[in-house]
């Protein structure tokens, strides 16, 4: 028996709005994942704390406020200093193609989904990271 | 299985916690090495569960519990659960949102879990992941069940201490006594207290418990609650605290813990000799054979049913 692909929807920093988030884990869910979803303003190390504790396979952060280029490699720290550097990051909100290419260079995130984005494309995307690590 | 991680685990590692509360969930061998492995260390935590509908406030009433039990020094294990889509197999699982005081405290764990194929409102698998968090060394678990309503009897094998939570307009006293959920409860919340409605649904409450138990060791206590300001949180941990005081007294926390064990032990059974059953070769055989009968022949799944579990007498004579 196994467990269905857990996944952490994080809305760190000072936006308010988390109707994007929402939707997505909706749709994770009617894709047949598990979605831990812990509301607004979150700080860095609350969103890696949850994704320790839930032990997920996959952590996605939700950025509107523009502090993507501090938020996002934060989180990615946290979470290798807390043991988690296998466990992989994407991003959504509003992030400039730019920075999107250099979180993604960097290793900060695998991928980057900005508004718009069909959320089948999300789905397949996520179901592509776990069917190539088996 | 690894060593490492059960060092990390005995040394206090949350993600060594975590991780093995994910090998229980994944389930077969490595998930019963875990449970039978840890099984010593379990036993020392206080169960409490909390019950009621969905949006009598639990998760919020587990965070104003767990900041009252952390103040006095205890550590805290939340395990939440929330319910699978029966159509897409996915969940959302939100009850963290209202974990707002436990942030950053390493006193404090929280993990939710989905219902996936369990009938039950708090599945044995959850109360497995609170097995581990026992394990862990924590003080006090809170379990939380889904808020379906009806289906929560279950919780009562897990906790020592159930907490049924109420609200003004969740009813009718008529409605939880079809539930179930008045035979369940040890401590009794009306929250969101502050609506109107509430002093005269607390009464009809008190009087409907004042009838079924009467002079009872135990007579489940009402405690009216306003859970995100934090009233009458402070009564509801005495109230809590009180069963505890009575059960250990009477002897009756051995035989909540005896329950449990009874409960979980024919649980672990049925699931073995259902497998052992439908991965018969030999019952699938028949099984196949006698099918085609009902199909065709007209035989009754009733019959069919009995020619099937006289089959397994069959095969063991055969052996």
């Amino acid at each position: 028996m196994n467990r269905p692909i857990k996944i952490l929807i994080a809305k760190p920093g000072l936006d308010g709005h988390d109707r994007g988030a929402k939707v997505v884990a909706n749709a994770l869910r009617d894709a047949g994942m598990e979605v831990v979803y812990t509301g607004l303003h979150q700080t860095p190390e609350m969103v890696v704390e949850a994704a320790v504790q839930e032990d997920v396979d996959l952590v996605s952060v939700s950025v509107l406020s523009g502090a993507h280029m501090t938020l996002m490699p934060k989180i990615r720290e946290l979470m290798n200093e807390a043991g988690m550097e296998s466990v992989r990051l994407i991003g959504g909100g509003i992030i400039p193609e730019k920075d999107a290419e250099e979180l993604k260079e960097k290793g900060v995130v695998e991928e980057v989904f900005g508004p718009g984005t069909d959320t089948r494309d999300i789905v397949s995307f996520i179901e592509g990271l776990f069917e190539s690590a088996g | 299985m690894t060593d490492t991680l059960f060092g990390k685990f005995a040394s206090g590692d949350p993600l060594a916690a975590s991780r093995l509360m994910t090998r229980v969930e994944r389930g077969g061998p490595d998930a019963e090495e875990v449970l039978r492995r840890l099984f010593p260390a379990m036993g020392r935590a206080y169960r409490v569960g909390l019950t009621g509908g969905t949006g009598s406030g639990k998760s919020t009433l587990a965070d104003a519990l767990t900041r009252r039990y952390r103040d006095d020094g205890l550590t805290v294990g939340v395990v939440a659960q929330d319910p699978t889509s029966p159509f897409s197999g996915g969940a959302v699982l939100g009850d963290r949102i209202r974990m707002t005081g436990a942030a950053g405290d390493p006193g404090v764990f929280f993990r939710s879990i989905a219902s996936r194929g369990s009938q039950s409102g708090f599945s044995v698998l959850a109360d497995e992941l609170a097995d581990v968090l026992d394990a862990f060394g924590r003080d006090i678990i809170l379990l939380e069940t889904i808020g379906v309503g009806q289906l929560e009897y279950k919780i009562r094998y897990s906790a020592f201490t159930t907490v049924v939570v109420f609200t003004p307009e969740g009813g009718d006293e008529v409605q939880g006594l079809k539930s179930g959920l008045m035979e369940i409860g040890d401590v009794f919340v009306v929250n969101k207290s502050d609506r109107p409605g509430a002093d005269a649904f607390a009464a009809d409450l008190r009087s409907t418990l004042a009838f079924r138990y009467g002079n009872a060791a135990w007579s489940p206590p009402v405690v009216a609650t306003v859970a995100d300001r934090g009233d009458g949180v402070d009564e509801l941990v005495r109230a809590v605290a009180n069963h505890r005081t009575q059960l250990e007294a009477g002897g009756g926390l051995e035989e909540r813990r005896r329950q449990g064990l009874r409960y979980r032990t024919r649980y672990l059974a049925e699931e073995k000799i259902n497998g052992s059953f439908w991965g018969n070769p030999y019952i699938q055989r028949r099984f196949d054979g006698i099918f085609k009968r009902v199909v065709s022949d007209g035989l009754s799944p009733y019959e069919a049913a009995d020619l099937l579990a006289a089959s397994l007498r069959i095969d063991e004579k055969n052996q």
